[in-house]
C-alpha cells in the first residue's frame, strides 16, 4: 500500500490551565494530552482506550478543534488543521465529523429529527431545500430508521434509536473522518451490537475512516484495525489490534487487559493485579508516568520518561523494558551481580 | 456437601409504579432465593427491574409512586412485608445491606467517613461507646484493603477517589456482619482496573465473612468471574435461572443466548457481532403473550398467545420459554429451533 495517511497527529499537547485566588493565577496545568503522535490511514479504525480522565476525550476534541491544541500539529487529508483561521476550520468540519457517547444531550430537544438532520446540511451550505429532505430520508432509511421518524422528536426515541440518529446526523455531509467518543458506552449489550454492526455496515459503504474511543476493551477490539491505549495524557502503546491483544507489552497494557472480566466462567487468565489509584494529571509522577503503579518498577522508571517508540512489526511502546538504555541498565546490573558472587 | 439452607426467599413479588400514564409492573411476578454464603448474579439490561427487585427486599421502595403488590419476601423463613418500618430499618444493615453503584449519593459529603461509620455501627450496637464504634470502623476500613485507614477515618467523601469510596461503602455494609449484601451495579462507576481490585475484595469478604451476596450488574463478565449461580431478567420478570457454568456453557431462553452472543469477547475477533434486533420494552408495554416474542428468531403462534411460565426444565435449571417443558426441549417448537 503506498499510503498516505489521512490523519496525522505530532507531538499533540493540552495542558488546561488551573486557576487559584481572586486574580485567577494560574498555579499549574491539567496535562490532559501530553505529547502524543498517531496516524490514521484512510478507510481504518483506530481505536483508543484507556481508565477515565486520561485524556481520551480531549484528544477528539483537540482534533476537531473543539479545544485549541497547547502544541502539536495536525495534519489531515494534506493540510494542517492548527494553523487554519476558524471559518477555515468550520469548513473542514463538512469532512470531520464526531458522534458522541450521550446522543441525547447532543440533539437540540426542541428540533424534529428532521431539523436535526438538515442542520448540517444548511450549515454548509449543501443543495437545496427539496434535496436535503430526500437527504434527511436517505440516511434514516441507511441507519434503520423510517421517514416517518423525521417529524418526532428525541425524547421520543430510545437510547439506542438516539444513537442512530447521531450517527446519520454525522454522515449527512459526507464526511471522511468520524471521531466517535463512546459511541456506545450508554447502550444496553443487545443495542450495542445493533449499533457496532451498524457503524461497520456504514464504514464499507461510504469509505469511512474512524477514531473510536471508548473504555471497553472488547468493544475496542471488536471495531478496530489499530488500537492506542492512553495513561495519565500519554499513549503508552500503539499497535495492530490483533497484536496488542494477543500480545500486550507494556505493564499497563497487560494489566488492563487482564482486568476485563471474560463472559466465559471456564476461562483462567493471568491476572497483572495493580494497586492503588490513577494519578491526577494535574501532578502526574516523575519519568514514566506509570511507575507508582508498574509492578516492573526500575531505578531509571522514577527519573526518565520513555518515548513511544517501536518495538517490532508496528507494535510501539512506551517502556524502558523495551529501550535500549535499560537494556544496558539491566545488563550492567547483571554483570555487577555476577561480579559480586 | 449438603445443599446450603436459603437465607432469602423471594416469591412472586410484586412491585408496580403507578405513575400518571398508567401502572407499571416494574418486578412483574418474581421468584428466586439465596442460599447461605452463595454468590447469586442478577443480570439484565437496563430497566428490566434488577433496582427496584432489590429496593423491594430492603423495603425501599420510594412510595407513592410504587408499591409492593403481591408476594413475599422471607428472610430465614420470615416475611419482611408484614414487618413495621421500625422492624425493617433494624433488619437493614444488621441482616441484609446494600451497597449502590454511586457511592457519593450513599454518602454523606459533610461528615467524615468516621462520623458515617460510627452512626451505623451505633444504630445496632446501641450499648457502645464512640470509642469502640470507632475503633471497630477502623478494623473494618483495614478489612477492606483502604491503606491509612487510621487517617482515612477522618477525612471527607470528596477527599477519596470512586474506588476509595466503593470501599467505604463496603467496609460499612458489612460493619454488622449482615447474613445478605445486596449489591446493585457496585462496580459500573468505576475503571476496569479498580473494578478488578472490587471484585476481588468481594469475593474474599464473601469467602472469609461467609457473606451472601446478590450482585445486580449488566455486565455478563462480572457474572462469569464473580457469581455461582445467576439469574436472568427481562422487562421484570425472571425467564432463566441456573448455575453460572449452565448459563454460559448451555443456555436455554432465546434472550439469553442472544444476549451472551452480542457481547464482543476480547480474547477473539468475530467478523460481526450477533445482534438481538428491537429495542428493550419497558414492564408492562407487552400485555399478552411472551414479554420477549417480538425479538425472537424462533417465536411460534403459541408465544403471542400465551404467558409462559418459569419452569424447571432440568435439575437446577429454570427458564420461561414455550421451547422447552419439564422434560428439556419440547418438540411443539419451529422446526429450526428442534433442530439447532
Ligand atoms: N475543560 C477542562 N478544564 C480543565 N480540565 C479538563 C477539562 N476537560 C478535561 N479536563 C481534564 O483533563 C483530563 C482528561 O479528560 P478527558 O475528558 O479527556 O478524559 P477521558 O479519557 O475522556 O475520560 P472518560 O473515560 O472519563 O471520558 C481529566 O483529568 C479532566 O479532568
Ligand atoms: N420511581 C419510579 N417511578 C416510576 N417508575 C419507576 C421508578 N423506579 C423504577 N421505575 C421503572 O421500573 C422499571 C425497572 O427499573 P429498575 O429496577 O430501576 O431497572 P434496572 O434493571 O435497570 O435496575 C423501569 O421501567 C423503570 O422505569
Ligand atoms: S517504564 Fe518502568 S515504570 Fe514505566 S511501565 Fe515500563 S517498567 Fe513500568
Ligand atoms: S416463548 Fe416463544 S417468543 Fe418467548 S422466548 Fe420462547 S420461543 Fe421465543
Ligand atoms: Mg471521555
Ligand atoms: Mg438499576
Amino acid at each position: 500500500m503506498d499510503q498516505k495517511p489521512l490523519l496525522k497527529v505530532e507531538g499533540l499537547k493540552k495542558y488546561f490551565p488551573i486557576k487559584k485566588g481572586l486574580l485567577g493565577r494560574t498555579v499549574g496545568h491539567v496535562k490532559a494530552v501530553d505529547d502524543i503522535s498517531f496516524y490514521v490511514n484512510k478507510g481504518e479504525t483506530l481505536g483508543i482506550v484507556g481508565e477515565s480522565g486520561c485524556g481520551k476525550s480531549t484528544t477528539g476534541r483537540v482534533l476537531m478543534r473543539l479545544l485549541e491544541p497547547t502544541e502539536g500539529t495536525v495534519e489531515f487529508d494534506g493540510k494542517e488543521l492548527t494553523s487554519l483561521s476558524s471559518s477555515e476550520m468550520r469548513k473542514m468540519r463538512r469532512d470531520i465529523q464526531m458522534v458522541f457517547q450521550d446522543p441525547y444531550a447532543s440533539l437540540n430537544p426542541r428540533h424534529t429529527i428532521g431539523k436535526i438532520l438538515e442542520e448540517p446540511l444548511l450549515v454548509h451550505g449543501i443543495s437545496d431545500a427539496k434535496e436535503r429532505k430526500k437527504s434527511v430520508i436517505k440516511f434514516l432509511e441507511i441507519v434503520g430508521l423510517s421517514a416517518f421518524h423525521a417529524k418526532r422528536y428525541p425524547h421520543q426515541f430510545s437510547g439506542g434509536q438516539r444513537q442512530r440518529i447521531g450517527i446519520a446526523r454525522a454522515l449527512m455531509t459526507n464526511p471522511k473522518l468520524i471521531i466517535a467518543d463512546e459511541p456506545v458506552s450508554a447502550l444496553d449489550v443487545s443495542i450495542q451490537a445493533q449499533v457496532l454492526n451498524l457503524m461497520q455496515d456504514l464504514q464499507k459503504e461510504f469509505d469511512l475512516t474512524y477514531i473510536f474511543i471508548a473504555h471497553d476493551l472488547g468493544v475496542v477490539r471488536h471495531i478496530s484495525d489499530r488500537v492506542g491505549v492512553m495513561y495519565l495524557g500519554k499513549m503508552v502503546e500503539l499497535a495492530p489490534s490483533e497484536q496488542l491483544y494477543a500480545t500486550p507489552l507494556h505493564p499497563y497494557t497487560k494489566a488492563l487487559l487482564s482486568a476485563v472480566p471474560v463472559p466465559d466462567p471456564d476461562y483462567v487468565k493471568e491476572q497483572v493485579m495493580i494497586d492503588g489509584d490513577i494519578p491526577s494529571p494535574a501532578n502526574p509522577p516523575s519519568g514514566c508516568t506509570f511507575h507508582t503503579r508498574c509492578p516492573f518498577k526500575m531505578d531509571i522508571c522514577t527519573k526518565v520518561s520513555p518515548q513511544l517508540m517501536e518495538h517490532e512489526n508496528g507494535q510501539s511502546v512506551a517502556c524502558h523494558l523495551y529501550s535500549e538504555q535499560a537494556g544496558n541498565d539491566i545488563e550492567m546490573k547483571e554483570k555487577e551481580m555476577e561480579g559480586s558472587l | 456437601m449438603s445443599e446450603r439452607k436459603k437465607v432469602l426467599e423471594v416469591k412472586d413479588l410484586q412491585t408496580t409504579f403507578f405513575t400518571d400514564s398508567g401502572a407499571i409492573p416494574a418486578v412483574d411476578h418474581v421468584d428466586f432465593f439465596v442460599r447461605e454464603g452463595e454468590v447469586l448474579g442478577i443480570v439484565g439490561e437496563s430497566g428490566c427491574g434488577k433496582s427496584v427487585t432489590s429496593l423491594s427486599v430492603m423495603g425501599l421502595v420510594p412510595k407513592p409512586p410504587g408499591k409492593i403488590t403481591g408476594g413475599e419476601i422471607l428472610f430465614q423463613g420470615n416475611d419482611l412485608l408484614k414487618k413495621s418500618e421500625r422492624e425493617m430499618r433494624y433488619i437493614r444493615g444488621n441482616d441484609i445491606a446494600m451497597i449502590f453503584q454511586e457511592p457519593m449519593t450513599s454518602l454523606n459529603p459533610l461528615f467524615t467517613i468516621g462520623n458515617q461509620m460510627s452512626e451505623a455501627i451505633l444504630i445496632h450496637e446501641k450499648k457502645w461507646s464512640k470509642k469502640r464504634a470507632r475503633a471497630r470502623a477502623v478494623e473494618m476500613l483495614k478489612l477492606v484493603g483502604l491503606p491509612r485507614a487510621d487517617e482515612l477515618i477522618d477525612e471527607y467523601p470528596h477527599q477519596l477517589s470512586g474506588g476509595m469510596r466503593q470501599r467505604v461503602m463496603i467496609a460499612m455494609a458489612l460493619v454488622c456482619d449482615p447474613k445478605v449484601l445486596i449489591a446493585d451495579e457496585p462496580t459500573t462507576a468505576l475503571d476496569v482496573t479498580i473494578q478488578a481490585q472490587i471484585l476481588k475484595l468481594m469475593k474474599e469478604l464473601n469467602t472469609r465473612l461467609d457473606t451472601a451476596i446478590m450482585l445486580i450488574t449488566h455486565d455478563l463478565g462480572v457474572v462469569a468471574e464473580t457469581c455461582e449461580r445467576v439469574i436472568v431478567m427481562y422487562a421484570g420478570q425472571v425467564i432463566e435461572e441456573a448455575s453460572v457454568k449452565k448459563i454460559f456453557e448451555d443456555p436455554q431462553h432465546p434472550y439469553t443466548k442472544g444476549l451472551i452472543q452480542s457481547v464482543p469477547d476480547m480474547r477473539y475477533k468475530k467478523d460481526r457481532l450477533y445482534s438481538i434486533p428491537g429495542n428493550v420494552p419497558k414492564p408492562g408495554t407487552i400485555k399478552k403473550g411472551c414479554k420477549f416474542a417480538a425479538r425472537c428468531e424462533f417465536a411460534f403462534d403459541r408465544c403471542l398467545a400465551e404467558d409462559p411460565a418459569l419452569i424447571q426444565t432440568e435439575t437446577g435449571h429454570q427458564t420461561r420459554c414455550f421451547l422447552y417443558s419439564e422434560e428439556g426441549v419440547t418438540q411443539d417448537g419451529p422446526k429450526a429451533f428442534v433442530e439447532s
